[in-house]
């Protein structure tokens, strides 16, 4: 560097001097460039959920006081769970329905637990636009399949909350949860 | 005009702080705590890394995990470390199962779901480790009117906080001729007022039994407790010094090659004398 | 306006031509910070402070604006929002360091830059309102630390804030009404909480347009430089771009780096141990101090410690520490030398230096407490304080014999290089000057 100063006046264009040059421009320009989206990233990841918010992600679920044909609404993770207990006649209106011809095609089988297919846990989480659908409490509307209907823009979800009806283009979102015993489970 | 003003202003201002200067001062006895007060010693920590120099260095896991027992089994019948959780200890090498028992094995406030009456339940990773005393005053009314404080943040809220840690559990010793020690107080030449309320904690080599075999001594036991609460003020450490050694690298070379194209931009006009 | 062969930006592209007869934004930053700003070929490293401040404040709006989306201005919860950062937020440990070294550092570039300042007479004339804005940025910058200082509610936050708003109680009559006024209540709680944090987001905004006023006012003139010289031809500037831009970017690397080796190696240096203590309003800390960047102040206002003329010795601090910045105001008229730079001026150059190692022992006896000799110590350095400003720079401007001036900058650039200028260098006024041939 310090000898390439040193050249006399007017070697600066020649081939070799005009490539140094640019390596050290393009260089330095290279590192600030890569050192500023190094630093946009911690401003960027700042915004996504903190650990603690991220820890309480499971809750456990005592299902023995729902009687059949009733529901309850517990928050996880903010949002309400619907846990339902299917009457015997709901569970036939849900399965009698082809799947195939649905939106979103899935059978009541599929969305529940297997020897417990009596028990319905959705989120209570309109799949349109997140409003939380009626239906689960004592007197609320339940639209013309019998399950919930989401007052904001009128879906219509039937007894094993699948979409049939309205805007709404998914099934009510079923998560991840496990029995721990005949009355009682894991959700998260 | 303006200087005239500030002539006269700047008179009254020196005169004012003269005559302060002047004024007798009344003679102070020397306070004898400063004579006994002891700065707290060095000790050479694992995660200040070589030459104890904070750059390089991680936290002994095994270190930080005994120092959790001696927390457990010592500190937290007073002291509670209330700004950590559960699931945080994952970073002193737990497993997830370890954490869920050890978060049971704590009581969480919490209202009961059916009356709404206060209650407790099991904690949960998620937790924070509960307070020992609900408030100040509850503190106070059970440790005789002292307030054991919360040691999450310890480390930092001391002066050279872990070597003062380290210093005040092993340094209670008897009081000098000259210092009388209040009734229920003990003698501590590192607590800022020699009188500290806690009793002495470490009684006894082998009062707390590691299971990783280390030979358990008071000074083993003061060590792995300040490693610990250091960890506890800062569990972000780690990651704070590996990013800064990146970064204090990627600045110097971006530094230096800002200084080769400065050098090159202002070559020409630097040269000019030599071609005129 | 600009000098009359500054560069004049020519839009190459048609989206270019487009925006320039629509939002000439391009134009602006030519001629502000690109090739369309003529620049003294002879600015040193300290006029690099400068950019650097700018940066500084730029860093503390980012990081700010992101900590405010974690923080709680809640007595309540306002600690443990911290905390919450410090540990649960996705780098927040990194974003709380950052605006917490960043305003040390911050005052840090801004000190170097007042000195600078002073030293090679920027304040004089065409440059007096360009020193105006920057002290108010100054006072705006102080009163921002102050109350961001607050916001983490630790033991001196709180302290601090009882200490400083207990100053306005020091005024005669209505004293009282504002110190409540300012607090919202008796005692710093919520309601001055809740304000601080309003008012703590709203200054840097505030500064950062009295900033770009600041760098108006100083385009009129142009840069001052070393010598302290007017700049008299084209032969005495350079374009800001490339030569300063690659200047300062040298600069911003250095300072970057010293930077992150306090972030991330020593993020507490310059903080206190007591701020991690959650505010106790019972319990006052043994000692109470504040920032090192206020120490000198705080030095000026605990040194008097007697009534003097009727006048308690509470209003005495409380006027001291005011005027003690409210005079620099007033240099640009308390010093009538008609050199500006000290490089020329031999007695203000060791009064200069005197200075600032009275700052320095002044930020000392802050940090100490009230005992002998730290005391009379802090009495006689803020006598000095006073006495340099309004009574050895008035006087000495009229007694200094100064040293004889370069006839221009790019005389005084080849002067260090020992040779004679170029031809026209002198222009109308040298004249005497050794001619080369061509």
């Amino acid at each position: 560097m310090a000898s390439e100063t040193q050249l006399p006046h007017g070697d600066d264009l020649t081939i070799d001097g005009e490539r140094r040059r640019d390596f050290i421009y393009v260089a330095t320009g290279a590192f600030a460039a890569v050192g500023a989206a190094a630093v946009v990233w911690p401003l960027i990841n700042q915004m996504n959920p903190s650990a603690d918010v991220l820890a309480l992600a499971s809750i456990d679920l005592d299902l023995a006081a729902i009687q059949p044909g009733q529901a309850i609404v517990v928050p996880w993770r903010g949002k309400p769970v619907f846990a339902r207990q299917l009457t015997p006649a709901e569970i036939a209106a849900a399965n009698k329905v082809d799947a195939k011809t649905l939106r979103d095609p899935e059978t009541l089988a599929q969305r529940t637990k297997p020897g417990n297919e009596k028990w319905l846990i959705t989120l209570g989480v309109c799949t349109h636009l997140g409003c939380v659908p009626l239906g689960a409490r004592e007197g609320e509307k339940r639209g013309d399949f019998g399950g919930y209907f989401c007052p904001c823009h009128g879906s219509q979800y039937d007894t094993a909350g699948r979409i049939r009806a309205g805007p709404a283009p998914k099934n009510l979102e079923v998560p991840q949860y496990a029995f721990k015993s005949p009355t009682s489970v894991a959700i998260g | 005009m303006v200087r005239l003003g500030a002539l006269g202003v700047g008179l009254v201002f020196v005169l004012a702080l003269l005559w302060g200067a002047v004024q007798p001062r009344d003679a102070v006895t020397p306070d004898p705590v400063r004579a006994l007060h002891l700065a707290p010693t060095e000790i050479e920590w694992s995660y200040r890394g070589p030459g104890n120099l904070g750059i390089f260095g991680t936290f002994d896991r095994g270190q930080l995990q005994r120092g959790f027992q001696v927390y457990k089994e010592i500190c937290s019948a007073c002291h509670s470390i209330h700004r950590v959780a559960f699931r945080d200890l994952a970073a002193l090498g737990f497993s997830a199962p370890e954490i869920k028992a050890i978060a049971k094995g704590y009581d969480i406030p919490s209202i009961d779901e059916k009356t709404g009456e206060p209650t407790t339940r099991k904690g949960l990773p998620s937790d924070k480790f509960p307070l020992v005393y609900a408030n100040e005053i509850a503190a106070r009314a059970a440790q005789n009117g002292a307030l054991p404080p919360d040691l999450s943040l310890i480390t930092k809220a001391r002066e050279d906080g872990p070597n003062y840690v380290h210093s005040l559990i092993t340094g209670y010793r008897d009081a000098p001729a000259n210092w009388k020690v209040p009734d229920g107080l003990y003698y501590n030449p590192y607590f800022r007022s020699l009188n500290v309320a806690m009793p002495p904690p470490l009684a006894a080599d082998g009062q707390v039994t590691y299971a990783d075999g280390t030979k358990g001594t008071k000074d083993q036991y003061a060590r792995d407790v300040a490693t610990f609460l250091t960890w506890t003020a800062e569990p972000k450490l780690e990651a704070r010094k590996s990013t800064g050694v990146a970064a204090v690298l990627f600045l110097l070379i971006m530094t230096g090659l800002g200084y080769l194209s400065y050098k090159r931009v202002w070559a020409d006009i630097k040269r000019k004398p030599a071609s005129i | 306006m600009s000098f009359p062969w500054a560069k004049h930006y020519e839009p190459t592209t048609d989206f270019g031509r487009y925006m320039d007869s629509r939002l000439p934004l391009p134009r602006l930053v030519y001629g502000a910070l690109g090739a369309g700003y003529p620049t003294p070929k002879n600015l040193n490293y300290f006029y690099n402070f400068g950019v650097l401040a700018g940066v500084a404040l730029v860093i503390q709006i980012i990081t700010g604006v992101v900590l405010g989306m974690h923080y709680a201005a809640n007595t309540g919860i306002a600690f443990d929002s911290v905390e919450f950062i410090m540990r649960d937020v996705n780098n927040g440990w990194m974003l709380r360091y950052m605006h917490a070294v960043g305003a040390s550092f911050f005052f840090a570039v801004v000190y170097v830059h007042i000195f600078r300042g002073l030293y090679y007479g920027s304040y004089k004339p065409p440059r007096e309102v360009l020193w105006l804005l920057g002290l108010v940025i100054f006072l705006l910058m102080m009163a921002t630390a102050f109350m961001g200082y607050v916001l983490v509610w630790g033991q001196m936050s709180f302290w601090g804030a009882t200490v400083i708003t207990n100053l306005f109680s020091a005024v005669p009559i209505v004293g009282e009404a504002i110190h409540t006024w300012l607090l919202g209540g008796f005692s710093p709680d919520n309601a001055t909480l809740n304000r601080f944090f309003s008012l703590h987001y709203l200054l840097p905004f505030i500064i950062f347009g009295v900033i770009i006023l600041h760098v108006w006012a100083l385009h009129i003139p142009g840069s001052n430089n070393p010598t302290g010289v007017d700049v008299k031809g084209p032969q005495d500037t350079v374009p800001f771009h490339p030569y300063y831009t690659a200047k300062d970017f040298f600069g911003l690397g250095v300072y970057l780096t010293i930077f992150a080796i306090f972030v991330f190696f020593l993020p507490n240096a310059l903080g206190e141990v007591d701020n991690y203590i959650p505010a106790n309003p019972l319990s006052t800390p043994p000692h109470i101090v504040p920032e090192w960047y206020l120490l000198p102040f705080y030095a000026i206002l605990k040194a008097f410690t007697t009534n003097f003329l009727f006048i308690p010795a509470k209003l005495w601090g409380v006027l001291a520490m005011l005027s003690a910045i409210l005079l620099l105001f007033f240099l640009p008229w308390l010093d009538t030398s008609p050199v500006r730079s000290n490089s020329y001026r031999p007695l203000n150059r060791i009064f200069f230096w005197v200075l600032v190692a009275d700052c320095i022992l002044l930020g000392v006896c802050g940090g100490k407490l009230a005992e002998e000799p730290w005391v009379r110590i802090g009495q006689l350095a803020s006598a000095y304080y006073f006495a340099h400003f309004l009574i050895i720079i008035p006087l000495i401007a009229r007694f200094e014999k100064t040293l004889p001036l370069p006839n221009s900058i790019s005389e005084s650039v080849l002067a260090k290089y020992g040779r004679t200028p170029p031809p026209g260098s002198a222009g109308s006024f040298g004249g005497t000057m050794p001619q080369p041939a061509e």
